[in-house]
């Protein structure tokens, strides 16, 4: 069992809905992910999904490629991803730290190299949202010899033979993905999800998280009733676009206790 | 032995190129295409019914034509010319359109989306779908919908909703993000139809067939006109849909070249350029692992060519495989040696070439002149250059 599946199984235990900011590296500003880091952790979130900028984001939203690009603006590589994990552990921190990018940076820096760096800098877990299980053995096979989980992503429009698939290697936890769509905060979880998780449910016992769209304490505690864990990106990033790091942090902080308010409530 | 895949492997691989990299919302509608596509190709109504609007309506086959005056200027084996500028909307990008607008048809999709560069593609699938009475959209960089107001304008006569894309570089590779991000929100009622020899399994395979009737067509006629198999077929490759029509009918003829010729922009050097199986190196984008220009970190590279067609990071993976096993040879022409052999064509043949084969003429001359006069060789001429006009008048410095 991975580090990550340890820690996500651990809430399950406590009858506690974990939370997941995402937010990519060096956004808003260059210098911004260690405190943001540390803000999130301190706010109570349960594990931070950290974003590989890449030049052609092709599952996300506009509010996600907005950020992303201006975080390419700011100079992010992958090798910048890389340090920024390894600061953060270097400062202390303990709270699980995943990246979350599309496949080419990590082919052109090499899988293994990139699996033992990231094992080396302290990274719990992987998800690649152009790469399904069918493409994936390279990747997991080298992430899994450095202790990583590779996350898989399931969709609405999976097959139950597809669940399977991805379940069977699957590690950490299982990403539902909650819409037919890219990211991008929406107003109400579609009214199919209990249904998809249901399906999900079916396959895997490991912990089930809910991304795409989730962005009200409302949602939160929706999927709490579902699953085990909920994903927050784009409104995160709306809410952490801010002038200073230090704004971006305090807002990070009150927007994580925001959407805890109805998770602590479980 | 001669390295030809019929088909790609079971995970859609043509060597170790090729394959599935998209988000898992897309999986099931890539496996359900691909059934319908086997299925169709079984199938002999739809056979049928593809033959006859190719017939008909796109006006196939297309001419082969003995290029004699520009065989006199290079001084060695005959040239002949493909002449897809002579099908319907005046380039081979309706053969694929046509096809695959029948397989969604097929699969019960009727609304269509498709990206597009210089507006061929789009203008290609506009009119299919208005034939066939499916609803059109059509993705399209800002900055080339301002280079190419005069396809926007045929799209949108045709029935087809133009969106402009403002992400990015807001050019083709863009178009083809936006396009994507279309389909993973409506992937059950809506097919993509994508242009190029490109994108996920199986769409590499499915364009390679339906534009595999250029490759069909020039074979049986050369046999016919000369009684042997040319010495070579040379086709320009921006993602590659002409080049692998072209090309793969040949692929196990050994003795016939293939040479595909990518746009070099201001020289490769220059580093502004479009030359991706010359110049690039593995990666992945649109769902499929190839050969992409691309930085040290793996984040693709803005291109240059003075072809919109052209103008694209990637190649399509069969081509990469073909490039891999030794079986094609890629090079690539200038915006410069595109302009010198447009002028060329138009001189010698009375021929305005779109600029996409354009950057091709200049091979075919320099490759004839090295073989004797009992040989020949097929150039693909793609597409027809009304659209250049703008492009050319600037390019030689003068104001229409």
């Amino acid at each position: 069992m991975t580090r990550l599946e340890t820690a996500l199984r651990a809430l399950r235990t406590r009858g506690r809905t974990g939370l997941i900011p995402y937010f990519p590296v060096g956004f808003p500003h260059a210098d911004s992910t260690l405190a943001l880091v540390a803000a999130a952790a301190a706010a109570g979130a349960d594990a931070i999904e950290l974003g590989i900028p890449f030049s052609d984001p092709l599952a996300d939203g506009s509010t996600i490629q907005r950020a992303t690009t201006r975080a390419l603006q700011n100079g992010v590589t992958l090798g910048v991803c890389l340090e920024a994990v390894r600061a953060a552990r270097a400062s202390g921190q303990t709270i699980p730290l995943l990246l979350m990018g599309y496949y080419n940076p990590i082919l052109r820096y090499g899988v293994d190299r990139f699996a033992r760096e990231a094992g080396a800098a302290g990274l719990d877990g992987c998800i690649v949202p152009d790469l399904p299980p069918e493409e994936a053995s390279e990747l997991r096979a080298a992430l899994e010899s450095a202790g990583i989980a590779l996350v898989p992503m399931v969709a609405p429009t999976s097959t139950d033979e597809r669940l399977r698939l991805a379940a069977a290697v699957a590690s950490g936890f299982v990403y539902c993905v909650s819409v037919t769509g890219v990211t991008g905060a929406r107003r109400e979880l579609p009214p199919e999800l209990p249904g998809f998780i249901a399906r999900v449910r079916a396959v895997t016992d490991l912990p089930i998280a809910v991304g795409f769209g989730v962005s009200t304490s409302e949602h939160v505690e929706q999927v709490g009733q579902l699953a085990d864990l909920a994903i927050v990106g784009s409104a995160v990033v709306d809410r952490v676009d801010c002038p200073t790091t230090a704004e971006a942090a305090q807002a990070l902080s009150e927007y994580l206790r925001e959407l805890r308010g109805a998770v602590a409530a479980r | 032995m001669i390295p030809v895949l019929s088909r790609p492997d079971s995970l859609g691989r043509f060597g170790p190129f090729g394959g599935r990299y998209v988000p898992e919302t897309l999986m099931p509608a890539l496996a359900e295409l691909e059934r319908a596509f086997v299925e169709a190709n079984a199938d002999p109504s739809f056979q049928v019914e593809f033959d006859r609007l190719l017939r008909e309506y796109v006006g196939r086959p297309t001419p082969l034509t003995f290029a004699e005056r520009l065989t006199e200027h290079a001084g060695g084996a005959k040239i002949f010319l493909k002449r897809e500028d002579l099908a319907h909307t005046g380039a081979h990008k309706i053969n694929n359109a046509l096809g695959q607008a029948l397989l969604a048809k097929r699969l019960g999709k009727r609304r269509i989306i498709a990206e597009t560069g210089a507006g061929q593609h789009g203008v290609a699938t506009a009119t299919v779908c208005a034939r066939l009475g499916l609803e059109c959209q059509v993705y399209m960089g800002e900055e080339d919908i301002r280079r190419q107001s005069l396809n926007v304008f045929r799209m949108r006569l045709l029935g087809a909703e133009v969106v402009s894309v403002t992400s990015g570089s807001r050019t083709l590779k863009d178009a083809i993000n936006e396009a994507i991000r279309d389909w993973v929100a409506n992937v059950r009622t809506t097919h993509y139809l994508i242009g190029s020899a490109v994108g996920p399994h199986p769409y590499p395979w499915i364009v390679r067939e339906y534009q595999s009737v250029i490759g069909r067509e020039a074979r049986a006629a050369i046999l016919e006109r000369t009684g042997k198999l040319p010495a070579a077929v040379i086709a320009c490759v921006g993602g590659g849909s002409n080049a692998i029509g072209m090309f793969y009918p040949f692929a196990g003829d050994a003795g016939v070249r293939l040479i595909g010729v990518e746009a070099a922009g201001e020289g490769i050097e220059s580093g502004k350029h479009a030359a991706t199986l010359v110049a690039g190196e593995v990666g992945v984008l649109h769902g499929a692992k190839s050969y992409l220009l691309q930085d040290e970190w793996g984040q693709v590279r803005e291109t240059h060519s003075i072809s919109a067609g052209l103008d694209y990071p990637g190649v399509g993976p069969e081509h990469a495989f073909f490039r891999e096993v030794g079986r094609a040879e890629y090079r690539a022409a200038t915006d410069a040696e595109a302009l010198e052999g447009f002028q060329l064509l138009c001189r010698t043949e009375g021929i305005i070439p779109a600029l996409e084969p354009a950057h091709a003429v200049l091979t075919a001359v320099e490759v004839a002149r090295s073989l004797p006069p009992e040989d020949s060789v097929i150039l693909n001429l793609s597409g027809r250059g009304d659209k250049d006009m703008q492009t050319v008048a600037e390019a030689l410095g003068i104001v229409l």
